[in-house]
Order: C-alpha cells, then sequence, then structure tokens
C-alpha cells in the first residue's frame, strides 16, 4: 500500500536520458512495461535481457544503483504476496526442503515479481530522470484529455501546500500531547482530516478567483510546446524496440 | 492494492484499462456539469487532499496500521464524478512517479479503486440519506456505511478481475476470503475516518458536502414562543420525494432480509457458500474455517474470528451490492417517468438521485 | 488625463444568502496614482475588489476602468486592465512554475512565442526575480512568492495594480522591497490594507471604506492623524507611531 510516499524521486542530471523530450520517454517506459507483461513467464532469460537493457539504460542516465535498489521498495506488499503464491496455489506440486510447494505457484511468482520489479524499476528511471512538470507536458502532448493533465497539474501545484498543512495540525496536535496510538484516536486524525478538506477546498475556490482574474474561461493557455525530432524518437524507442526482439525470440525459442 | 505489472494478464488488463478510460470520459462530463468552469482547479485540490490524507496512517489492531483510500470520501464530498477523476489523478501520478502500482495495471487499479468504490458508495449513500431521518447524524451514518462497503466492494471487483485474469491458478475462494477479509477490517477504519472526516465538514461547511445537497435545514417559526417547522410550501413535489422514500425502505430491508439469510446460510454451511462462491465468482466471506489452515492467516483474517460477526459483515457487503443494483434500476424506471411526466406538466424539479 | 484610471459609482451588492456589503461607493482614481483603500474587517473591502474585474456583479452601480464600463461585454478586456494581486500568494501562484505562472495571464489573452517570453523577462526583471524562472514557486520563500504574483499581474500590462493585503506576512526587508519595487512601477495602484504606516510610506491618498461606503477621502497622513476618525471606523495605528513623526509618501512627479 503506498504509504510513505517520499518525495524528490527526480535527479538532477544532465545526461542523454534526462535529455529527451518528455513524451518520448512515457511512450517508451508504456511500451517496454507492455513488452515485459507479455513476454512468456517460462522464458527467464529473456527477463534477464530486459533487466540488462534498464541496466544500460540507468548508466546512460547516471542513476546510480543503489537509489534504483532502494525505490524498489515500493513493491515490498507485494513481494509478500508472491512469496505466499507457491503455498496456495492449486495443481501440480513438488517437494523443496521439506515444503510442498506448487509449481503452477512458483511459476506465478516468479511471474508477478520478474513484471512487477521490471515495471517499477523502469517507472523509478522514467522519475529520475523527468521532472514532475516535464510528465504533464508529456502526458499533455500524449493526448490525455486536457482537463485530467490541469486537475494532476493543479494536483501536483498544491500537493506539496496541502501536505505541507497536514504537516503543521500534525505538528499543532503533537504540541498539544496528542499522538495516535489507536482506535480512540481516529476521531481526531478524522477532524485533522475534515479541516484540511475544508482547506484544500477553499483553496480551491479562491484558485479559481485568482484565475477567472487572469483571462481564464475554462482552458489553459498553451505556453509551452515540447516537440521531438525523429532522432529523439528513435533513441527513447530503442529500449522498448529491443525488448520486443527479446520478446519475440522468448516466444519462438 | 496497487496492482504491479504481470500481476492480471494482458488481455484484462488491457479490457479493464478500456472499462477505465471510459469511466474517466463519462466522469469527464459529469465533473463539468457538477463544477461547471470550476472543475480543474477544484478537483486538482480534493486530488491533493486524497493524496494527502493516503498519507494519514491509521493505527489498526496488532501494531499494524491502514491508510485511507479516499474513494468513498471523494465521491461523497465532492461527487462521483468528481471523485472518480480525483482518485484516478492520484493513481495516474503514483503509477508515474511513485512507481506504485503498474503502469499496465493502471486500468485495473482505477477500476477497483476509483470506480468501484464511487460507484458502490455514493448509491448507497444517497439512497440511504434519503431513508434516513433528515438530519446530519444519518449523513455520518450514511458515508459510514457506504465507505464500510465501498472497500471489501473494491477487493471483490479486483478478485473477480483475478479470477478472470490472474496469472497464476489459485483458489478463487482463497483468493477472495483473504482479500474481502483483510478489507473488511481496512474498510472498517476507512468507514470510520470516512464518516468522522464527512461529520466534521457537514459541522463546519454543510454546503461544501455534495451528497449532502437535499439536506437543507427547515426553516423554523416562532409561534406563542415556540419554534416550529414551517410548512414546506416551497417543495416543488412532496409526492414522488415520498414515494421514492418507499421504495428506498422496501428495497433496503428486502436486502437486508437476504443479507441476513444469506449470512445465517453461511453460519451453518460453510462449503455450501463457498459453493456458492465459486459458481458466482464471487466470495463475500471471511471464515476461519477456509483460512485457519493456509498461510493467509497470518495477514490478520485472524482478527476476525467470530463466524456470526464475519458473516454479518459479508451480509452488509451484500446489502451494498444489493442497494447499488436496485438503485440502477430504480433510477432507469423513475428516469423514464419522469420523461414521460416532463411531457405532460414541465412544472416539477426534483433533484436527482 | 482626461480619463480615470479606475471610476466607482454608486456601487451596492448584497449576496445571494441576502447579506448586503456595498452601501453606495462612489470615488475616482486618477491615473498614475497611488491610493490606499483603508478599513476594518468586514467593511466590504474584499466585496470591492472582487467587482473592480468582474467576479462580482448584479448589483446596482457602475465600475468604470479607463473609460471602459465593467460588464459581460468586456470581460476579457477588463480582467486585462485590472490586475488584482490576492492575498496569499499560493493561490495567485497556481502554475508548476515561475515562468508558466507569469506567462499564464499574457498567453490567456492570445500573446505567444518570443513577444510571451519578452513579457515574462520584463515583469519578473520589474520585481527583481528574474534568475527564479524555472523554479517552482513553493521552493521559494513568502516574501518572494509574493513578488513573483506581483510580477504575474504585471506581465498583463495592467492600467490599474490592485494589492489585496500587500505588506501581510512580511518580514521588514521583504517588506522593504516590495514598496521599493510599487514606488518604482509606473501604474495606478488601489492598495487594500490594514497596515497603516505601510500606506503612509507609499500612497498620498487614502479612502476609508466602513460599513460599505467611502467615509473619508484625502491625503493619508491627513486621514492618520485626525484620531477621531480613525477611532470611529476601528483604524488603529501601532504602539507608538506618529504619522506626524514622519515624511509623507511622494507624489508621483
Amino acid at each position: 500500500m503506498g504509504a510513505g510516499h517520499a518525495h524528490r524521486l527526480y535527479r538532477h542530471g544532465h545526461s542523454p536520458v534526462h535529455a529527451l523530450p518528455p513524451h518520448t520517454k512515457l511512450a517508451a517506459v508504456l511500451a517496454f512495461v507492455v513488452v515485459v507483461v507479455s513476454t512468456p513467464r517460462e522464458a527467464m532469460w529473456a527477463f534477464a535481457a530486459y533487466a540488462g537493457l534498464l541496466a544500460l539504460v540507468a548508466y546512460a542516465a547516471r542513476v546510480p544503483p543503489g537509489f534504483l535498489l532502494r525505490r524498489l521498495l515500493i513493491e515490498v506488499p507485494f513481494v509478500a504476496f508472491a512469496a505466499l503464491l507457491p503455498f496456495v496455489a492449486r495443481g501440480e506440486r513438488v517437494d523443496v526442503l521439506g515444503l510442498s510447494l506448487s509449481v503452477d505457484g512458483l511459476w506465478g511468482a516468479w511471474n508477478v515479481l520478474a513484471k512487477g520489479t521490471l515495471g517499477v524499476a523502469a517507472s523509478v528511471l522514467l522519475a529520475a530522470t523527468t521532472e514532475l512538470r516535464e510528465v504533464l507536458l508529456g502526458l499533455q502532448r500524449l493526448r490525455l484529455p486536457p482537463l485530467l493533465v490541469q486537475i494532476a497539474s493543479f494536483m501536483v501545484r498544491y500537493g506539496d501546500v496541502v501536505t505541507d498543512e497536514m504537516r503543521r495540525m500534525r505538528i499543532a496536535r503533537e504540541s498539544r500531547g496528542f499522538e495516535a496510538r489507536g482506535v480512540r484516536h481516529w476521531g481526531v486524525l478524522a477532524k485533522s482530516a475534515g479541516a484540511l478538506f475544508i482547506r484544500s477546498y477553499e483553496r480551491g475556490e479562491r484558485v479559481h478567483l485568482a484565475m477567472v482574474s487572469r483571462g481564464y474561461a475554462g482552458s489553459m493557455p498553451v505556453i509551452d510546446e515540447v516537440t521531438a525530432s525523429r532522432a529523439q524518437w528513435c533513441r527513447a524507442l530503442a529500449l522498448p524496440s529491443a525488448a520486443f526482439v527479446v520478446c519475440l525470440l522468448g516466444w519462438t525459442v | 492494492m496497487h496492482a504491479p505489472d504481470g500481476f492480471i494478464d494482458v488481455p484484462v488488463s488491457a479490457a479493464a484499462g478500456v472499462l477505465a478510460a471510459g469511466a474517466i470520459a463519462v466522469s469527464l462530463r459529469g465533473a463539468r456539469r457538477e463544477l461547471d468552469e470550476r472543475t480543474a482547479p477544484l478537483a486538482g485540490l480534493v486530488a491533493a487532499f486524497v493524496f494527502a490524507a493516503q498519507m494519514l496512517n491509521f493505527p489498526v489492531a496488532g501494531g499494524t496500521s491502514g491508510h485511507l483510500l479516499g474513494g468513498a470520501l471523494a465521491a461523497i464530498l465532492v461527487g462521483p464524478y468528481t471523485g472518480i477523476l480525483c482518485v484516478s489523478v492520484v493513481l495516474l501520478m503514483q503509477a508515474v512517479l511513485f512507481a506504485d502500482g503498474g503502469l499496465t495495471a493502471l486500468g485495473v487499479n482505477i477500476t477497483t479503486m476509483a470506480i468501484t468504490t464511487a460507484v458502490v458508495a455514493y448509491p448507497l449513500f444517497r439512497g440511504l440519506v434519503t431513508v434516513l431521518p433528515r438530519t446530519r447524524r444519518s449523513v455520518t451514518v450514511a458515508s459510514f456505511v457506504a465507505a464500510l462497503v465501498s472497500v471489501p466492494a473494491s477487493a471483490v471487483v479486483f478478485t473477480l478481475l483475478y479470477a478472470i485474469g490472474g496469472t497464476t491458478d489459485v483458489s478463487i475462494g482463497k483468493v477472495a476470503a483473504a482479500m474481502v477479509g483483510v478489507h473488511l477490517l481496512i474498510g472498517l477504519g476507512e468507514a470510520v475516518i470516512t464518516a468522522l472526516t464527512v461529520g466534521a465538514v457537514v459541522a463546519v461547511r454543510p454546503d461544501l458536502v455534495h451528497g449532502a445537497r437535499g439536506l437543507r435545514p427547515k426553516l423554523k417559526l416562532r409561534v406563542d414562543g415556540e419554534l416550529v417547522d414551517a410548512p414546506d410550501a416551497p417543495e416543488p413535489a412532496p409526492a414522488p420525494a415520498r414515494s421514492r422514500r418507499k421504495v428506498w425502505v422496501t428495497g433496503l430491508v428486502t436486502s437486508l432480509v437476504l443479507a441476513g439469510f444469506v449470512s445465517f446460510y453461511a453460519s451453518a454451511d460453510p462449503d455450501g457458500l463457498e459453493k456458492v462462491a465459486g459458481d458466482h465468482g464471487i466470495d463475500k466471506k471471511a471464515e476461519e474455517h477456509t483460512i485457519a489452515d493456509s498461510p493467509l492467516a497470518d495477514y490478520g483474517v485472524k482478527d476476525v474470528d467470530n463466524a456470526r460477526l464475519s458473516g454479518a459483515l459479508a451480509g452488509v457487503t451484500g446489502v451494498g451490492v444489493t442497494v447499488v443494483a436496485g438503485t440502477a434500476v430504480f433510477w432507469v424506471v423513475v428516469r423514464g417517468r419522469r420523461t414521460d411526466r416532463d411531457a405532460d406538466t414541465t412544472t416539477h424539479d426534483d433533484s436527482n438521485v | 488625463m482626461s480619463t480615470a484610471s479606475l471610476a466607482v459609482a454608486g456601487l451596492a451588492f448584497a449576496y445571494p444568502d441576502g447579506h448586503q456589503a456595498l452601501f453606495g461607493v462612489d470615488f475616482t482614481v486618477a491615473r498614475g496614482e497611488r491610493v490606499a483603500l483603508l478599513g476594518p474587517n468586514g467593511a466590504g473591502k474584499t466585496t470591492l475588489v472582487l467587482h473592480l474585474n468582474g467576479i462580482l456583479t448584479g448589483g446596482t452601480g457602475t465600475v468604470t476602468v479607463a473609460g471602459l464600463e465593467v460588464g459581460k461585454r468586456h470581460m476579457a478586456e477588463i480582467r486585462r486592465r485590472v490586475g488584482i494581486v490576492f492575498q496569499d500568494p499560493d493561490d495567485q501562484l497556481f502554475m508548476p512554475t515561475v515562468r508558466e505562472d507569469v506567462a499564464f495571464g499574457p498567453a490567456a489573452a492570445g500573446i505567444k512565442g518570443a513577444e510571451l517570453e519578452e513579457r515574462v523577462d520584463r515583469a519578473l526583471g520589474l520585481v527583481g526575480m528574474a534568475e527564479f524562472k524555472d523554479r517552482p514557486p513553493h521552493h521559494l520563500s513568502f516574501g518572494q512568492r509574493r513578488r513573483v504574483a506581483v510580477a504575474t499581474v504585471l506581465a498583463m500590462e495592467p492600467e490599474i495594480l490592485v494589492l489585496d493585503e500587500p505588506s501581510s506576512n512580511l518580514d521588514p526587508a521583504s517588506r522593504r522591497e516590495l514598496a521599493d519595487i510599487l514606488r518604482s512601477l509606473d501604474v495606478t495602484v488601489l492598495m487594500v490594507t490594514h497596515d497603516l504606516p505601510y500606506a503612509l510610506e507609499l500612497c498620498p491618498r487614502s479612502l476609508i471604506l466602513s460599513d460599505g461606503v467611502i467615509a473619508a477621502d484625502g491625503g493619508t497622513a491627513d486621514l492618520l492623524a485626525d484620531a477621531a476618525l480613525m477611532r470611529a471606523h476601528r483604524l488603529e495605528l501601532p504602539y507608538g507611531f506618529d504619522p506626524r513623526s514622519v515624511p509623507a509618501a511622494p507624489g508621483r512627479s
């Protein structure tokens, strides 16, 4: 469960990966993940090849392995789930170190772990080399509905402000000797959430006023156009293309 | 419950993606109706709120803690369409920026966590608000039930998706038992926090609770020193409102009876229910019997070890599903009737469900 | 100058809930003037400000900006001419970067490309924030955010700059910097505030809004020195501050 979202996934840098236009990177990551997910789980070597491809990208982006590995921790709840699969799945069973494990469950666990990890790693690399702002521009360029992009950009802009208000309320609670220890304290937490909602909503209304005052009439003015050259597209799509070749081999070999 | 890549197979992920895209398209139009051109800033701020509220960890039994999902909360506070948009945007940003939930699983995640919660919680909430006495406490109670049902419902939908497109052959009964069992507990926390949050908002800014807009206090008259309700003359059509209320009450009572029957049946013959669940693909049971001998017992389901209690909780989920289905039918009927009526007279303009 | 920058005549307004905030407001501000609008809490200051660019309408009376009457017909033009700087810069700065925020208003008015960029640079230069162009607003200090908020409005090259409590929450240095910026600008300024020394420092003329009408109109120093008038409208000078002991704000040459 996505608790404790650490902010600042982005690592500032000037690598060739950083320099690619955001929509090409988004498209590349999406295509890559689709290819990975469509690979048959029996082709174990293919997943090793994908990991190798990602390692190359990480090297080119100068993202240190430690950073990447730490970010993979977000997957832990599903690792726990995957670890359970060999025990609960049905079908043919094998004995490993005295434990009776389901063959299908073992494959399933491998499948979830391999594909999930590769997906997370690809997203982490994207987030590490692309600024928030650029991600939004990229989504816009990829024809996500404009209203959705606007909502997302307001969320990004005010995420910190709202989280800060939340933090201030927590400090205020704790300064008065309150600490959420059990069910009895849910009420206090909920009151904070209620207050936070009212503050967020009222801020939304004030922001709307400020926007209207500067000529907003329902659609965002276009300020930045991101464009990508053919060469940039080629560079970005090198990753999913290579993966696609691996995937085809995985199905045929 | 953020599913990663590779958890659900490609065809089902794609289908869920199409479903999610369709629901978002509908919501984009619906949200414009709910908020007009204030949609972007307000929905964005509410998304930021949901995002922040998800960091609100509440302690659950046994040293673990859950965090708010916020789907029901958002739907009740800002309306179902805007709610779906907000939670979807949060999920999108979590997938892209925090690698929380796979990109190919985005459709699945939006379907279970944004769409299901809103579609289940909102009609249930509206139904209860219509049936219960018109007080603030009713709003709190209704949000409690709506949120309580929304989380296991989301788990049920997830299980369904897993049953169709899961990449491992696991007994669906077990997955359902584990998912729904765990999520009943989470749902309880979600319900308390949602109800108290909505309660806190209703107390301060009742106008901000979208789901309680019809709940304007009655005007009072001072007659011989005592406060008396003013006659609600401006109410355009009291008759249809009452009949709607009757339908809601009937529906709820029927569902409760049904649910009670099913729960009784469940505690009497758990294997029977498992069979039912197997036939229908839905298993709303957190039964000690099935889980005690499986490692999933460590997952925390053992906290609901009272068979009757878990049966009752499953019953509540059943009521929720029934009410949703009932609402859908009822809504279609009312719409049809209203179109007829509008053809005759154009005086009626009562609020939508 | 023949036409006044701002002319308000007989403005009365009641909110939909029946609460009446303005009871016939009359005043004019000549081009190039700097005027302070003083008044206690609840006097209707914010309501008045929201009438100046047509966010609130529907009462009686007229608001005219440089000869153009505020109304549905010229709304876009009015909103370009009247630049409102709201009290909380976080409400005003809603875009992901400083640059885009400053560009928002002109872009909404249809300006693009090099001209847009030039506007942004000029506005940021005027408030001394040019080097923060690509920063996200929430990483700036409060004083810096207030200056960027002023720039967002200046980029629209408004006829009149309306500031709502410009000095609130500023430390003394930021306060002085903002005063220097406002003095250096060549636009008409209407400053809504209860910071009386700040009004005295910046505005040769003041209006007192009380109970929904203009209760007094005159030289700032004269008004502040009139103890009975001040008391009658719940306006208080800071402890130990004597308006007669400081030089009054110089008028425009």
